[in-house]
């Protein structure tokens, strides 16, 4: 059992020679955090009888879909093997490993000289990895592939190899092959990074700066800001300053992670650790913002922040409207959390009061939506996601839609959507699977490349607002769950796009209302008519269903009135049972929601608006 | 009488009512149901508490059979005299219904009336009624019934296709459901019912015409139509899920509703409640109007249902268990519950709505008035009686009636 090595410089006093800042690089599943664990346990950070699974993983829903969201940086003290004498400090900061947080693995990436990529030998490469791959090699960080998992029996190392020696530009044999679980090769992984990721360079007495790449709430301390010095050296007590927006804060605690929070003098050149400055709320913390010393700091930020910026919108009602004030707490609470998140009251004729909440993207939207409805135990009514759109009037005026039911009227010019380049990786067998989906999703094939001899990379220019629908279900479906899916925003689009209305009744249902390409928009008129068809209950009088472009109406439906709704018979036996059926509707009519003079189950909201409803159409429409 | 029982607290084992439920009694009526729990065959479409077997062991071995029924529902009537105390008032209406009432021997039937008679006393005008399998009375039986004190019958006739009745698995040949009503009237039975069913799968509308006609040519006095319903846990219910047997759609169901209307209104027959007609005030089936009207009424026999001042209690459903609970002198009561005032409120709403005379309107809160004016305003309510005080439903109201109670209630 290897113990934590002697003459460990300290934190504010390491010569930047001996640090190596590093991350992993690797896909859901892949062993990231088995391996993390194992340094954890190989450096002596953690002790044997203390290690759990997944260590550095903290939230349920984390460790439950084994991802990790959120980034952490633990520095591991290690002797390698060839000197020693010589304890090198290895800052490890863990990555975000999923497409909706691109930037912050790209500011992750920008706080180390080098990655591991760690692919799974019975798997290969995924899309989301190569698309993270890519970004360290635009961050020209130097690269170790790595291949996990070699102790199982489906491994092919070898094939594997191939393949990232191909990506990586390296030989085969440099190829390490590790067991995280087992231990086997992760010392010599160790060595490696020592051996080959360069050390840290900045100018030790320039004003101080450093990136944020992290940034997380905790309940007791308030915001801890992660950070990667560039130059200069941040001290404890002194006041620093937040360069995006100027505001200033005292350094209450500074240190670093082994894992646990350790307080120290100060961070150096190339040192990586933890602030602690009693502020409440991470937005004013923000990933990509450069920290200065309030005096004589430094004038030019780093280089790389961006705000925010939510690609993907959906309406969140509570079921029962008297949770409303409970959705709103929650959602503060996250926000503390999670500086990404924005969202503002809204309120929908059909759903009652809620919030227009915007997400990163579609897993961000899945995993906000999950805490709300598991952590703060709400159950939500959530429209379908759809992204923002920029329209143009003639009268030259422009609009900002991130909700469907607030597209403009009148004489538009122009409506501009986003677009984003999606790469797709899979098994060579499903390539016209692939094109056909993405060519029905209004797609421009941008290139394909194989990777191996039965692997290839598709890719695509697509409408960000034909992924967020189905799409990656369709993708999976159609491939057996092989294929893989990553993509980044590449602008706008000028686009015919229309808004599809459905009216109940002659009264529009903002909740239904979608903006489409016009192509698609009888489709859509059509499977949605048909199914409140279905699901609404007949009324007292005849209710007609339709989908309308402005006032032309493309689809229509009637619910017959509905003519008959009595018991024939009502006799002494029957009246107990006929008082407690009664309660029993009246119970079911307040869980209806009014539109205009129509009663709607909240069940037909959900059905319609729920996902596994858009997935089950779409294989429909084939 | 559905076969399954309410959920409720559970009954003394002397059976006595709380002091509220006798208060102000005298100014109700008093009626009595007698159950018979046997039928010779289990029609497809029953859910009734019924039972084909003729002998039936409760708990400690005590036989419960058919030729001993009559004794055992006896001892209830006398439980119900020792319950009701001094309860001055004479019995207005007996009902006996089943099952099939008719497969006991008349005697039985006038015993059973008799111990009514012995323990209360019988009104001068008193309605007496049986249910009657057409299949197994005739002349002799009947007039063992009217000299017994019987002098309501109501025939279960269901439909005059042989067709429909197969489906239903009624065993009676059409026709004799019609010749019953002359040996009635032959025997001196002053009023005489038929059952209709409506909506029958495979029923045209063509087939039910010739049945209201058929009925309407027999000449009784009272016709009730009902829609037929399937119950879940029938074989009807079985047969249809299994698709051997199409559903009858709704719609289907009101045309027939309306068909019944037209044919029965212009025999002279005027509705007084949703599913009945009767062609004279006097016609009328008292007994029921009991129920309909939260008058009292003790329900005598397994599963058979009791109200009286607000509180509503069901006897144990099997013939066996309840013969026993009546041989060890305990109240074979299974189950009851003692209404609020609002609970009584909302079931004179849902019950009154479906009579001719409808709902007074000052029983409504402000809610349910304002769903009143908008169901008058649709159509479903009556303008003149409205002007007096009183929602009635009209024809079109009369399919929609559960919509507009849900309303009315508010």
């Amino acid at each position: 059992m290897p113990a934590t090595p002697d003459n460990v410089p300290e934190p504010s006093r390491t010569d930047p020679a001996l640090i190596r800042n590093f991350c992993i690089i690797a896909h859901i599943d892949h062993g990231k955090s088995t391996l993390a664990d194992r340094m954890l346990q190989l450096t002596g950070v953690v002790e044997q009888r203390q290690m759990r699974a997944q260590y550095l993983d903290r939230m349920d829903i984390e460790r439950e879909r084994g991802i990790t969201i959120k980034s952490q940086a633990v520095r591991l003290p290690w002797a390698p093997t060839h000197e020693p004498g010589n304890t090198h400090i290895l800052n490890m900061i863990d990555t975000p490993g999923h497409v909706d947080f691109t930037y912050e693995v790209s500011r992750s990436l920008a706080a180390c000289e080098g990655t591991i990529l760690l692919v799974d030998a019975a798997q290969g490469i995924e899309a989301q990895t190569l698309a993270n791959l890519y970004l360290a090699m635009e961050n020209d960080l130097t690269i170790i592939p790595v291949l996990n998992k070699i102790d199982l029996p489906a491994a092919q190392p070898e094939k594997f190899a191939e393949e990232l020696a191909n990506l990586v530009g390296c030989d085969p044999d440099d190829v390490l092959k590790v067991s995280a679980k087992t231990g086997l090769g992760v010392e010599a992984l160790l060595d490696r990074v020592v051996q080959e990721i360069p050390a840290p360079v900045g100018v030790a007495d320039a004003p101080a700066r450093a990136m944020i790449f992290d940034s997380v709430y905790d309940s007791y301390r308030g915001v801890v800001t992660y950070v990667r010095v560039i130059d200069g050296q941040l001290n404890k007590r002194e006041r620093i300053r937040m360069m995006s927006t100027g505001a200033t804060h005292e350094l209450l605690e500074i240190g670093t992670n082994s894992p646990e929070m350790l307080p120290a003098d100060g961070l150096g050149v190339g040192e990586v650790g933890y602030l602690i400055t009693g502020v409440k709320d991470v937005r004013q913390s923000k990933v990509g913002d450069t920290v200065t010393s309030q005096s004589k700091g430094a004038e030019e930020p780093l280089g790389g922040y961006k705000e925010p910026k939510p690609m993907v919108f959906s309406g969140l009602y509570p079921l029962d409207g008297s949770d409303y004030p409970e959705l709103r707490e929650a959602l503060d609470k996250l926000q503390l959390n999670d500086a990404a998140l924005v969202y503002e009251p809204e309120t929908s004729a059909a759903l009652g009061f809620g919030f227009r909440v915007g997400f990163l993207g579609l897993l961000h939207l899945d995993v906000i939506r999950e805490r709300l409805e598991r952590e703060f135990g709400l159950d939500l009514i959530a429209t379908a996601p759809n992204v923002v759109y920029r329209v143009l009037m003639e009268d030259g005026t422009e609009h900002t839609v991130t909700n469907p039911s607030e597209f403009p009227e009148g004489k538009l010019a122009e409506v501009y959507e986003p677009m984003v380049r999606a790469t797709i990786l899979a098994p060579t067998e499903f390539i016209g699977a692939i094109m056909e989906l993405c060519q029905t999703r209004r797609g421009t094939l941008l290139g394909m490349d194989y990777l191996s001899e039965d692997r290839v990379e598709i890719r695509y220019t697509l409408p960000l607002a034909e992924i967020v629908f189905d799409f990656f279900d369709q993708l999976k479906s159609k491939t057996r769950g092989y294929a893989s899916l990553d993509y980044e925003p590449t602008g706008e689009q000028s686009s015919s796009l229309v808004k599809v209305d459905i009216l109940l009744h002659g009264d529009k249902v903002d909740a239904f209302s979608a903006i489409t390409h016009k192509e698609q928009a009888y489709a859509y008129g059509v499977r949605l008519v048909g199914k409140l068809k279905e699901l609404i209950p007949r009324q007292s009088f005849e209710v007609p269903v339709q989908a309308a472009i402005g006032s032309r109406v493309i689809a229509r439906e009637t619910i017959r009135a509905i003519r008959k709704d009595v018991l024939a018979k009502c006799y002494g036996g029957d009246i107990s049972r006929k008082r407690k059926l009664l309660e029993k509707q009246k119970e079911g009519k307040k869980r209806m929601k009014m539109v205009g003079s129509v009663e709607v189950p909240q069940e037909a909201f959900i059905a319609v608006l729920s996902s596994d409803d858009s997935a089950g159409s779409g294989k429909g429409k084939k | 009488m559905p076969s399954a029982l309410p959920d409720g607290e559970p009954v003394p084992d002397d059976g006595a009512l709380p002091a509220h439920a006798l208060a102000g009694a005298a100014g109700r009526p008093l009626g009595f149901y007698l159950h018979v729990p046997y039928c010779a065959t289990r029609c497809g479409y029953c859910d009734f508490n019924t039972y084909t077997a003729t002998e039936l062991r409760g708990t400690g071995g005590v036989l419960a059979s058919r030729d001993n029924y009559a004794g055992t529902l006896v001892d209830e009537v006398r439980l119900a005299r020792k319950v009701l105390g001094d309860d001055p008032r004479e019995v207005r209406t007996v009902f006996v219904g089943g099952g099939t009432p008719t497969l006991l021997a008349a005697d039985d039937l006038v015993r059973m009336l008799g111990a009514i008679r012995d323990e209360f006393g019988l009104a001068a005008d008193a309605e007496v009624t049986t249910e009657a399998n057409p299949e197994s009375v005739g002349p002799a039986y009947l007039a063992a019934l009217r000299e017994g004190g019987f002098n309501r019958i109501s025939f279960g006739m269901q439909s005059a296709r042989q067709h429909v009745l197969k489906v239903l698995d009624r065993t009676h040949t059409p026709g004799r459901p019609e010749a019953c009503v002359a040996e009635a009237r032959a025997a001196g039975f002053e009023h005489v019912n038929l059952d209709l069913i409506y909506g029958t799968p495979g029923e045209s509308d063509d087939d039910w015409r010739a049945s209201l006609d058929a009925a309407l040519g027999a000449g009784p006095d009272h016709v009730s139509a009902y829609a037929l319903i399937v119950e879940e846990g029938t074989q009807l219910a079985r047969r249809i899920r299994r698709g051997e047997i199409p559903t009858t759609d709704d719609d289907v169901h009101a045309d027939r509703y309306l068909i019944a209307e037209e044919t029965l209104s212009a025999a002279g027959f005027a509705w007084y409640e949703v599913s009945n007609w009767a062609t004279s005030e006097a016609g009328r089936c008292l007994h029921n109007e009991l129920y309909w009207r939260g008058a009292d009424w003790w329900g005598a026999g397994p599963g058979a249902h009791s109200h009286v001042g607000g509180v509503r209690w069901w006897n144990v459903k099997h013939p066996g268990a309840y013969a026993a609970a009546l041989a060890s002198g305990r109240s074979p009561g299974a189950g009851r519950e003692l209404l609020t005032e609002e609970d009584r409120r909302v079931e004179r709403i849902l019950l009154e709505l479906r009579l001719r005379e409808g709902v007074p309107l000052d029983l409504l809160r402000e809610e349910g008035l304002a769903a009143s004016r908008r169901a008058l305003s649709e159509g479903l309510l009556e303008q003149g009686p409205y002007e007096t005080g009183r929602a009635v439903l009209t024809l079109r109201g009369r399919l929609l009636a559960d919509a507009v109670v849900r309303d009315l209630v508010d």
